[in-house]
């Protein structure tokens, strides 16, 4: 799959398969994981995630307590399906 | 025309440029692909030797390759002209034949 | 778990082959299970380090800007080799710049390369428990 034919509705639709709905607090996340790639070229690992979310979004969002309750599944694992992005570097 | 040499390898990591230099008839063209492309890379330690063979050589090297590498390809060696791929097949097409120093 | 220190040693250039980029990944891998890391750049694996690099035209991968999350990955010992820069025509400036966050000095942004002479990597060589080379 090309990274450039993702869009918000593909990851409304991964969601659904899933039985979940994003809300504003998951497209915090998926948006960040975006620009992340875009910078980087890797999504990154779980606990780097974590804390570059803290960095960005907030110090009370910057915990894995609050990323796991997003995602069940994973927060890198599943955000990053939903973003369209590779499983992260450091995930194993 | 005579021979068009191609070399793709790092001069510091192999000697395909030396023995290219070292067995290239006068009048024959060098072009520098892939890691091959370092060798245009001025204050080098090799950069002498690619400085000399100018004097009998017309070298070129392959633009995509240095923007890859991030050689900057406003400041290589003084003499050595840059390619596009189209570049690359009209001087394979230009000479009777070509060497690969692999 | 005890803490061993590791040192990737790089001494490939970038595109030719796969090494740096296998490099990469395993480094950002390992970095997951909190070793002591240090990577080293010698020979033409300095050329791994060179900003602008852009292979859009070759249609491959562009790795380059992953070396820029080394740091979040707390990867942040950084060595080349200076021998090695000089001889390809190359210094400390034509390197992108690699930074990372210092936990113990309220996270101020710091370089994480270290241009080193021969000896003086050589010594770091000796310090390591672990060496894997690339």
């Amino acid at each position: 799959m090309n990274l450039s034919d993702w869009n918000d509705e593909l990851a409304n639709e991964m969601a659904k398969a899933d039985g979940a709905v994003l809300e504003d607090n998951h497209w915090e996340v998926i948006n960040f994981l975006r620009d992340y790639y875009e910078e980087y070229q890797i999504a990154p690992a779980v606990r780097v995630l974590t804390k570059a979310v803290g960095k960005k979004l907030g110090k009370d969002k910057g915990t894995s307590k609050y990323l796991y309750e997003l995602f069940p599944y994973g927060p890198a694992k599943q955000a990053c399906k939903y973003a369209g992005l590779p499983k992260p570097t450091g995930c194993v | 025309m005579s021979v068009l040499h191609i070399v793709n390898k790092s001069p510091y990591d192999r000697n395909s440029l030396d023995a290219c230099l070292r067995l290239a008839q006068p009048d024959s063209a060098i072009l520098l692909i892939e890691d091959g492309v370092y060798a245009a890379i001025p204050k080098a330690s090799a950069s002498e030797r690619v400085q000399q063979a100018l004097n009998n050589h017309q070298i070129y090297a392959l633009q995509p390759d240095l923007q890859a590498r991030g050689i900057n390809p406003d400041n290589l060696i003084d003499g050595i002209s840059l390619v596009d791929y189209d570049g690359f097949v009209k001087l394979t097409t230009d000479y009777d034949k070509s060497q690969s120093w692999l | 778990m005890a803490t061993k220190k590791f040192l990737y040693v790089n001494r490939k250039a970038p595109h030719g082959s796969i090494y740096a980029q296998e490099s990469l990944e395993v480094v950002l891998i390992a970095a997951a299970f909190e070793q002591d890391v240090s990577l080293a750049f010698v020979d033409d694996g300095v050329y791994q380090l060179l900003q602008n690099q852009d292979t859009g035209a070759l249609g491959s991968k562009n790795f380059s800007p992953t070396y820029k999350a080394l740091g979040d990955y707390d990867v942040s010992k950084i060595y080349v080799e200076q021998e090695s820069l000089e001889m390809r025509g190359l210094g400390k400036d034509d390197l992108m710049p690699l930074v990372y966050e210092d936990e113990d000095d309220d996270w101020a942004e710091k370089d994480s390369i270290h241009v080193v002479s021969s000896s003086e990597l050589a010594d770091i060589i000796e310090q390591q428990d672990v060496i894997l080379n690339f």
